[in-house]
């Protein structure tokens, strides 16, 4: 099983050079640790910044420079400032090439629910229904199932839904997995130690398993 | 050139109303308008509506206007920051209306620019969607969304000039651009307030035609809610 690190790691795997993306809150924040240096990419924040730099040392936090999780951050070198309309105009306009965020529950077309538990005080969407609407690639961050040990890869998401068949690539604590366009969870890699059988065991909605499925290959 | 200074944050909301609809500016506590907030608090006011990002924190920003009571209705897309928030939603006190952050912003872009309604594809097929008109173009559903207005608008910026001109610092910028123009009256106050003429015209963010009452606000606080530390 791999550490929320781990699944940082692995999702920076995916980024390519030259592209703009957008990191989500939680695990997805951590995957800026683990991009290779040799890749040139910008990373947006909505609140109004392309180029988001490395976090500030004592001297240099400015309370007017956050990231959309409210962190002190830096700028990197080529910056852009902007407004919020701009920020979310750049984002439904499909410039953003990459959407890493994370999930409590995926189903097999893709629909994603990451924002709202009835019953439960709801915080809000933020941000991620207008990234979800409208981002070219969306990969997401989340452990495989709950703590009670239910699948969060489901049929049909059972919670309010952020977005609808929007998800491309999930990346689990256990396995990496490919929406397809007709619906189900292609196995693309096991996470080290883990077997299939125990994937399609904690796997509710339809899982696909093209023959030998590699193990992920991890730094 | 037309003088909009006043002369602070207590002239600036002296003829506010109980029931008047306000937008505040800022991104969590980022570019909040803390003057005007301080002298809203001394003012006798109930049944605000409030236009903001966030809802500040329980001893900070918008969250010491709910500790007051002040506030009927929020119109926010993420509130997750406020405990006495969750009390008075809890209890019924509250009326909260959560809006994609993108479509929220598109929508006071959209009632500062005259644009009534526009289509977006956030929240299509979602709760959000419910009652809203979706329309199909070129193969891809949209909802119809209208623009929002107010009767006030409360902006933040780095440095601004007797003119109402605003020039703002950082990712400070947020929600402010687009509430100074869709406030019937909107104030401004600035780090640094300066004659008109002394801006460079190119480094405007907000023109003055939007703005019409502008004062150098004092003690900016600007707190910091998620103060993260490189290590190296």
């Amino acid at each position: 099983m791999l550490s929320k690190e781990q699944i940082a790691q692995r999702i920076a795997k995916e980024i390519k050079n030259g592209q703009y993306i957008n990191l989500g809150i939680g695990i997805p924040t951590l995957v800026a640790n683990y991009i290779p240096d040799e890749l040139e990419i910008v990373l947006q924040s909505e609140n109004g910044l392309l180029g988001i730099g490395p976090f500030p040392v004592e001297e240099q936090v400015d309370a007017d420079l956050i990231n959309a999780g409210k962190q002190t951050i830096t700028m990197a070198r080529g910056s852009a400032l902007f407004d919020s309309a701009e920020s979310f105009g750049m984002i439904r306009g499909g410039h953003v090439h990459l959407t890493i965020l994370g999930a409590m529950e995926v189903s097999e077309n893709g629909d994603i629910a990451n924002w709202k538990i009835p019953g439960k005080i709801v915080k809000g969407m933020g941000g991620a229904m207008d990234l979800v609407s409208a981002a070219r690639q969306i990969i997401v961050a989340m452990q495989h199932c709950s703590k009670d040990g239910s699948s969060k890869l489901l049929k049909e998401c059972q919670l309010p839904i952020t977005g609808v068949r929007c998800v491309n690539k999930i990346v689990t604590d256990l396995a990496v997995l490919e929406i397809m366009p007709q619906g189900g969870f292609k196995l693309l890699e096991r996470a080290p130690g883990v077997e299939v059988a125990e994937i399609r065991n904690k796997t509710e909605g339809k899982l696909i398993v093209p023959g030998d499925i590699p193990e992920m290959v991890l730094p | 050139m037309i003088d909009k200074t006043i002369k602070d944050a207590k002239e600036a909301v002296k003829d506010i109303q109980s029931h008047a609809v306000l937008m505040l500016g800022g991104f969590g506590l980022c570019g909040i308008p803390e003057n005007c907030i301080a002298a809203l608090l001394d003012r006798p006011l109930s049944s605000l509506t409030c236009i903001s990002n966030n809802a500040g924190v329980d001893d900070f920003g918008i969250g010491l206007m709910l500790k007051k009571k002040m506030v009927k209705k929020m119109i926010s897309s993420y509130v997750g920051e406020n405990k006495e928030f969750e009390r008075q939603l809890l209890s019924g006190e509250l009326e909260v209306e959560l809006i994609p952050q993108g479509t929220l912003a598109e929508r006071i872009r959209a009632g500062g620019a005259g644009i009534p309604a526009f289509f977006t594809p956030a929240g299509v097929g979602t709760e959000v969607g419910g009652g809203k008109e979706v329309r199909e173009f070129d193969g891809k559903l949209y909802l119809l969304e209208r623009w929002l207005r107010a009767d006030y608008s409360f902006v933040k910026a780095w440095k601004g000039d007797s003119a109402g001109n605003l020039i703002y610092k950082g990712t400070a910028r947020n929600f402010n651009p687009m509430m100074a123009a869709a406030g019937k009256i909107t104030i401004a106050e600035v780090e640094e307030l300066v004659p008109a003429g002394e801006l460079d015209p190119n480094a405007i963010h907000t023109p003055g035609i939007y703005v019409q009452r502008i004062f150098q606000g004092k003690d900016y606080e600007k707190r910091i809610e998620q103060r993260t530390i490189s290590s190296t």
